[in-house]
């Protein structure tokens, strides 16, 4: 592995470097194709209200996935994440119009680990509110 | 209903191996919109010190999840798939998960519990590959929600 980040340079604080993911209902139905995940809540609109949704959601997974490209791109390889949890307090909500949803990212260093380790938090928000909660990552750096 | 406490600590039978190809990560990182090279350009990935491209760190979750769902469809355990959604999600990697890798998942049942009418189910999925070394751990929280009925009383 080989981190473009060293541990040296990084304090418990340090920003990186932000980053905002678009997702439409196009976006959604490549990744059911890709994930396997063919739930019609990610796809059809009908089926989705008919189970108490506001509207068709974004995968949790595919959130997830976004999230994570903020520590990834920042450190270059992405097998240098050793660990990556989150939680999903709120669905990302997709309307059917060529925009669709906005996910925003900010990650920060939480803590410094031992072995050239950091911790990384993150924050997603999508129209102004958080969709993932306890988002960490471990992050294996040089 | 609460679900049966005896299934906590139960591990279900390995699945049989998925084979990870190149293209199926290109097709993914494609999907998530990702253009770092290591996924799809095994000279990159190499450079990286990596053997073939890597996946993106997401991508365990198709295998881990069809896995889980010998957990949550098994009949004995009676959780109403029809209500599910995705609680938390965390992985642990021993090695990142690249081209050429035959893995093997095996699932166990962490944790149960019946909250306000939801069943919580905690499911951890073990990943190995062909040699037998671990590759990733996935915990994967999922919540029955109560039907209305129930969640408004």
């Amino acid at each position: 592995m080989t981190a473009k980040i060293s541990y040296a340079e990084v304090e418990t604080g340090t920003e990186l470097p932000p980053a905002r993911f678009p997702v439409t209902r196009a976006t959604l139905v490549q990744y059911a194709g890709a994930s396997g995940d063919f739930n019609p809540i990610h796809w059809n609109e009908r089926f989705a209200k008919t189970v108490g949704l506001p509207d068709v959601i974004a995968h949790g997974m595919f959130t997830m996935a976004e999230a994570v490209r903020v520590v990834t791109d920042w450190v270059g390889d992405p097998g240098a994440v050793v660990e990556y949890g989150v939680r999903f307090t709120r669905p990302v909500v997709v309307p059917d119009d060529d925009t669709g949803a906005l996910i925003e990212v900010t990650a920060k260093i939480g803590a410094k680990l031992d072995d050239n380790k950091v911790r990384v938090d993150l924050t997603a928000t999508s129209a102004g509110q958080k969709v993932l909660g306890m988002s960490r990552a471990v992050v294996q750096l040089t | 209903m609460a679900l049966d406490q005896s299934f906590v600590g139960r591990t279900y039978p390995p699945t049989e191996p998925y084979e990870v190809g190149r293209e199926k990560i290109r097709e993914f990182a494609a999907a998530v919109n990702d253009p770092n090279p290591a996924y799809v350009d095994p000279e990159a990935a190499k450079a990286l010190g990596h053997p073939d491209v890597i996946a993106p760190p997401t991508f365990v979750f198709s295998l881990t999840y069809k896995a889980a769902g010998q957990v949550v469809l098994d009949p004995q355990l009676g959780l109403d798939y029809s209500r599910v959604v995705h609680g938390d999600q965390k992985f642990a990697y021993t090695r990142p998960v690249r081209a050429g890798d035959r893995l093997v998942v095996t699932s166990s049942i962490d944790g149960l519990k019946s909250m306000a009418g939801n069943d919580i189910i905690d499911i951890r999925g073990e990943v190995h590959d062909e040699a037998g070394e671990h590759v990733v751990t996935a915990w994967t929280k999922l919540v029955s929600r109560a039907a209305e009925e129930e969640a408004t009383a």
